[in-house]
């Protein structure tokens, strides 16, 4: 009889055990986006921070996502009060200096904050060397359902979000998911793609095609 | 039946509409047919001028505003821990408020701004759970418990009111051996 009640106890009380263990081995920090494999969303967005050498674009200049169809863009959430974004900077920085030339856009997106506060942290941290956009009213970053910064995207050249990072990324990681992104664009574009970089308006009929 | 009683709910919720529309166009526009050309059916008085930014009539508008509250109130804060958008004083939710006011300003349905922010944060981003799939567990289980718990305690009742007559007997009956 006792043992029967034991029983029925233990049998009671796994099912609550065994959700709390489930429980434990999850990360309650990570939350998982719902933007990879969709089209990212449209943005157009003014550059205040214009980048280094081949890789620059005046101040000023609207950064609009629809004109990048064809290149691989990889979207930086950052602010200048935000300090997991000072590891990753450098790193960033030096990674997409060596992609110049290559059909990749690599774009900061300033999140709430003040570009001029932006402008001096960009000098602080010695520079950064492709351009930075502001996003007022943080539209841009809630429509990529943004949880804080740094946040990183990387769109592919159909632009669709391939992957999404939380938190700095490392240059190895950068480096792998941007060489896999420009070889998957290549191997999908095998005519219109080498031709030269100015294809960038044969790049999207091909590409919208594919997409629907 | 059921067109008729829906076609006497959509013509009492447009009625509704106007009167409240005309409530809100207040004195400058006493006469003006106030059947709002493009409002939703479901929130009549909320009427679209402008796309994205609000006009000084929208940022006054007592409708408007308590709609925005019903939606806010029900979205997570992501930067947060377990507050709504509406209760956060932190700026991702007055700007994710303002979102919200501005789409529904717009035309678009408490659901479809509710959907708006699913499709970017997920259903994370509800602080109640939709009860679909899994997610029904929750809403099932409580009730599951309470007719359980309600079963499991008639039957034990039964048990011992059915077993205290017996013992009271034979405890009788074995006073009365003693006897």
């Amino acid at each position: 009889m006792n043992w029967k009640r034991a029983w029925i106890a233990a049998a009671a009380a796994a099912p609550v055990i065994g959700l709390f263990a489930w429980g434990l081995t999850r990360d309650p920090n990570n939350i998982p986006s719902p933007l990879p494999g969709r089209q990212a969303p449209p943005f157009a967005l003014a550059v205040f921070s214009p980048g280094q050498a081949g890789l620059a674009r005046p101040v000023g200049d609207t950064v609009r996502l629809a004109d990048l169809k064809g290149k691989v863009v990889v979207l930086n959430f950052w602010a200048s009060w935000c300090l997991a974004c000072r590891d990753e900077h450098a790193s960033l920085s030096q990674v997409a200096a060596t992609y110049e030339g290559q059909p990749v856009q690599f774009l900061g997106v300033l999140y709430n904050d003040v570009p001029d506060k932006g402008l001096g942290w960009i000098s602080e941290m010695g520079g950064q060397s492709y351009p930075s956009v502001d996003d007022p009213g943080a539209r841009v970053a809630i429509d990529y359902g943004l949880y804080g910064v740094p946040e990183t995207f990387f769109l592919d050249a159909t632009g669709r979000v391939a992957f999404k990072n939380t938190g700095p990324v490392t240059p190895g990681m950068v480096r792998l998911k941007v060489d896999s992104l420009i070889a998957a664009a290549q191997a999908s574009a095998p005519a219109a793609a080498p031709a030269a970089p100015s294809g960038d308006t044969a790049v999207p009929a091909t590409k919208g095609g594919k997409a629907q | 039946m059921t067109t008729l009683h829906a076609t006497w709910r959509s013509a009492l919720s447009l009625a509704a509409a106007c009167v409240i529309a005309g409530h809100a166009a207040g004195a400058q526009a006493p006469d003006l047919p106030a059947a709002p050309r493009n409002a939703p059916q479901d929130s009549g008085a909320l009427r679209v001028q402008v796309q994205g930014t609000l006009t000084d009539a929208q940022k006054n508008d007592a409708t408007l505003e308590s709609a925005t509250k019903s939606v806010a109130s029900q979205l997570r804060c992501p930067v947060c821990q377990g507050l709504s958008i509406q209760d956060s004083p932190s700026e991702l939710s007055q700007q994710m408020r303002t979102v919200v006011k501005e789409q529904l300003a717009s035309g678009k349905s408490q659901q479809q701004v509710k959907d708006y922010f699913i499709s970017k944060y997920g259903e994370w981003i509800l602080l109640e759970p939709q009860a679909h799939g899994f997610n029904v567990l929750v809403y099932a289980l409580p009730a599951l418990l309470v007719i359980g718990g309600a079963i499991f305690i008639v039957v034990i009742v039964k048990k011992w009111t059915a077993a205290a007559p017996a013992t009271s007997g034979s405890a009788a009956s074995s006073d009365d051996d003693a006897d």
